[in-house]
This record gives C-alpha cells, sequence and structure tokens, in this order.
C-alpha cells in the first residue's frame, strides 16, 4: 500500500485517497476552436511514463483535498 | 504420455532484415507470427522479446476465455477467438487443456439483473451462447456459490455462457511458439527495441541492444509497455499502464466446477487444472510498471471470494502476483496503423487479453500482412478516439476482462 503525504493530513494510507491522473492537464481555452484531433487528445491521451509522473489525487476519505505528487512509476518511490 | 521434446523452438540470432518484425513475444505477438506464417504464407518474420517469451501479462493472467461481450464489434472478435479455441489443440498440436466449463457472471443488483438479461438477448442476437439463470439454477450449476437471499449482497441471478472456460496458458504460449517456428518464424529472446529506423515518416526497422534490425513493417504488441515503445517513435497511445493482480491457493481437490465473476462483490474465482483456486479483481488504481501492486486490493478480493464461497474460508493464500495492463477509455483493445508508415500498434487488451489472443494474432497478422484492417479489428483502429465510435465495453469487461 502506498503512504501518500496530503499537504494538509501528512502521510496517510492509500486507502484514504481516489486518484486522478496526470497532472496539469489544463481545459482548453478555447475548446470551440480545437479540430477533432485536438479535442480526442485532450480527452483521451495522458503521458504514461515508465519512471517520474507527476500525478493528481484526492485525500477523499480525510479533509477532500486535491494535490499533485511527482512518484516513480516503478518504483512507487514518492519524490516530491 | 509422449516424451516432451527438449526444444520446442531455435534460439536463433537475429538477421539483418525481416519481411515483419514483432516488437513483443507474448500470446498476441507469438499467435500474430504464427498466423502471418500460416495464414499469409509471410514467414520472414523476426518476434523480438526483451526478456523470455511469455513472460509478461501471458504468465501472470487467470485464463479467463469467454465471449459475452456487449457491442457486436467486441462480440464478433471476441466470438472468432472462442471458435479459434475450440480448434487450437488440434491445429497447433499441442494440448492447451482448454476446459470448457462455463462462465457465470453473478447479478446482486436490479441493474445488475437489467444488465445481465440485457447482454444475454445482445449476446443471443450475435450468435454468442448465453443463458439467463435464476438464483436455484446457479445453485445447481455451481453447487459451492453462496445463493442464501439472507447475505448481503445476496445472489439475484447470473448470466452463464456454456461454451467459456479456461485453457493452460503457459501451453498456449508454447504451441504458437513452436508452430511459429517450425514456420520459420525467428523468436528472437533477450532483445530489446531501443528506438527505431525511419526514413522520413516511414518505419523501416528497429534499433536493439542486438544491433539493427531491417523490417518492411514493424507490428508492436508490447502490451503494458505499448506507451514506452510507442514513444520511441513519437506516437502518443491513449493508454495508461496499471498494476492487476492475481492470487492463487494451495492445491485442492477439485470443488468449484466452472468459472464465477461477479462485478458487484469484484472478485473472479475458477479452479486451475492443478486444483488450485486463482482468483484475482480489478486494477489497482494508479500507473504502475512494478508489476507488483498494493496489499488492501488482494484483501478486498478475498473478503468478496469469501461471501461468495464460504466454503473457501479455511484455504490459505499460496502466491500473489501482479502484471501490467494497458488500459484504455473505453476497454476496448486498439489494432492497427499509427500516425507512422508502416508501425502499426496491437495495445490496449487492458485486463482482458488472454482470452483474445488467437482473435488477435488472426486479425493483427491480416493487417501485418496487407497493410489493411481485417473487418473484425476495423473498428477497433486508434481513429476511433478522433471519430468518437468507441466501444465502451465497462460493463461486459466485468469486474476485470
Amino acid at each position: 500500500m502506498l503512504l501518500i503525504p496530503c499537504p494538509w493530513c501528512g502521510d496517510r494510507d492509500e486507502t484514504e485517497f481516489h486518484y486522478g491522473g496526470q497532472a496539469g492537464v489544463p481545459y482548453p481555452e478555447r475548446p470551440a476552436d480545437l479540430s477533432d484531433e485536438d479535442w480526442g487528445r485532450y480527452l483521451f491521451v495522458r503521458d504514461n511514463p515508465k519512471g517520474r509522473f507527476e500525478e493528481r489525487w484526492s485525500h477523499s476519505a480525510g479533509c477532500r483535498r486535491w494535490f499533485s505528487i511527482v512518484r516513480d512509476t516503478v518504483s512507487n518511490e514518492i519524490v516530491r | 504420455m509422449s516424451e516432451h521434446p527438449d526444444r520446442l523452438w531455435r534460439n536463433p540470432e537475429p538477421r539483418s532484415g525481416y519481411d515483419v518484425v514483432i516488437v513483443g513475444g507474448g500470446g498476441h505477438g507469438l499467435a500474430t507470427a504464427y498466423y502471418l506464417a500460416a495464414n499469409h504464407g509471410i514467414r520472414n518474420v523476426a518476434v523480438l522479446e526483451k526478456g523470455w517469451l511469455a513472460g509478461g501479462n501471458m504468465a501472470r493472467n487467470t485464463t479467463i476465455i469467454r465471449s459475452n461481450y456487449l457491442w457486436d464489434e467486441s462480440a464478433a472478435i471476441y466470438e472468432h477467438a472462442l471458435k479459434l479455441w475450440e480448434g487450437l489443440s488440434a491445429e497447433l498440436d499441442y494440448d492447451i487443456l482448454f476446459s470448457q466449463r462455463g462462465v457465470l457472471n453473478l447479478a446482486h443488483t436490479l441493474q445488475d439483473v437489467r444488465e445481465g438479461t440485457r447482454r444475454v438477448n445482445a449476446n443471443r442476437l450475435n450468435g454468442v451462447d448465453a443463458e439467463w439463470l435464476d438464483p436455484d439454477e446457479v445453485q445447481k450449476f455451481c453447487p459451492v456459490v453462496n445463493t442464501s437471499p439472507d447475505v448481503r449482497y445476496p445472489v439475484l441471478g447470473a448470466t452463464l455462457q456454456p461454451r467459456a472456460g479456461i485453457a493452460k496458458h503457459d501451453h498456449v504460449a508454447w504451441a504458437f511458439a513452436r508452430k511459429a517456428d517450425e514456420l520459420g518464424v525467428d523468436l528472437i529472446q533477450g532483445c530489446e527495441v531501443t528506438g527505431f529506423l525511419k526514413q522520413g515518416n516511414k518505419v523501416v526497422g528497429v534499433e536493439t541492444n542486438l544491433g539493427p534490425i531491417r523490417a518492411g513493417r514493424v507490428g508492436m504488441a508490447a502490451a503494458g509497455h505499448s506507451s514506452v515503445l510507442a514513444s520511441l517513435a513519437d506516437v502518443r497511445l491513449p493508454v495508461q499502464s496499471h498494476p492487476l493482480q492475481a492470487l492463487v491457493s494451495e492445491l485442492l481437490e477439485p470443488v468449484h466446477p466452472c468459472v464465477v465473476m461477479s462485478n458487484h462483490v469484484h472478485v473472479y474465482v475458477s479452479q486451475a487444472h492443478k486444483g488450485e483456486l486463482v482468483m484475482g479483481a480489478g486494477i489497482d488504481p494508479y500507473n504502475s510498471y512494478a508489476q507488483r501492486g498494493s496489499v488492501h486490493v488482494i484483501e478486498q478480493q478475498m473478503a468478496a471470494a469469501l461471501e461468495l464461497f464460504p466454503i473457501f474460508a479455511r484455504a490459505h493464500v499460496l502466491r500473489t502476483w501482479g502484471g501490467i495492463v494497458d488500459v484504455t477509455p473505453d476497454a476496448s483493445p486498439i489494432i492497427g496503423p499509427t500516425p507512422v508508415d508502416e508501425l502499426f500498434v496491437n495495445c490496449g487488451w487492458g485486463t482482458g487479453g488472454f482470452k483474445a489472443t488467437p482473435a488477435s494474432g488472426w486479425t493483427y497478422a491480416h493487417t501485418l500482412a496487407t497493410g489493411k484492417a481485417h473487418p473484425l479489428n476495423e473498428p477497433f483502429a486508434l481513429e476511433r478516439f478522433t471519430t468518437g465510435a468507441l466501444i465502451d465495453e465497462h460493463g461486459a469487461a466485468a469486474v476485470a476482462h
């Protein structure tokens, strides 16, 4: 089980959290102007690196805060 | 029993080039190589495997085979696979221990019942065998399932696909590998692709730790590592890699006659030929390439198994493990061309690739031989994530496929 550092509550068990996938994916500024290819990429394509990955978690069974961490997807080490 | 041969395939050095290079020596890569040679007469083929043959998800899955998917596109390709499974031991001249013992998908809520009966009707319209069982019929078909109404999530019924079942995964891989090798395919282990050789937007080969290998066409079949491999050609895929865990008990006398899956209490259970109970459930939620997951996922699937099978309370966990599965947004696979010429992709089978192995290989071989889609894999092309023609199988994919 991962031990995840909630910035508000500190280290807590993974079972208290929900996963949110890749961090830093903004909603398109002008969605109506996007091509079908770009809209498809926004909806369906995310990074999937082997190694460091900046990702979103929500402390859903705790303070309910959303936050980002950087985790290594091979070692599960949480880098920051 | 006849003597087992010392070797099932050669271990050749790679040649300087091939008509087709398949990257990934798992079940799908090996089946693709076999059908390229057997169906299309294309024998100048190499399968490059960075580890050993069938040592990834092919060695880690729970061997369930069924075709009771909801949508026409899925039913067609998975039913094609099931028909191939039914003749595979004979075709490959190797006993893959295919056992059509039937798969139950249990319903525990009214919505489960609606979804299940809808799927039975959809399956029948597609020529896929399917029945709806009430709780008494479930009890008769699988006496070890607890069908008491007096439990937290009582069994309200189940779909049954009688032709579904299990096979011996290692035998399947060995059988495809041996026949492909016999037909002239080079199976090259310990050969990791580190880059693609390109001329303009066209792939003309691969860079490997054993040197460059030219290729007329390259077919990727790298499962959980598909994103990593495709990124070497600057192709981004709509897949995310997750751990999927499974476990087995010690060997027990035959007690569980079929395969039972439950979306709602979240577990699937069968009994392997040797006697161990084989259980799995859903993926761990986070992205990972670690081939292991979190222990609470195992605890939850065992709790679910005990809810359904009180008789298993004294069984022990012998072994748990994890694989890396490549999950798509619509729980359906991706087979077809990429934006790079002569580079093709077969991935995104997620939690359910084993059952599709023969049809995946059959259709991917067609695509690699002709450069065109096979009618069965055409709907599964990458472009559906632009057109929006998704094939949403989250329901029929079950707790995991």
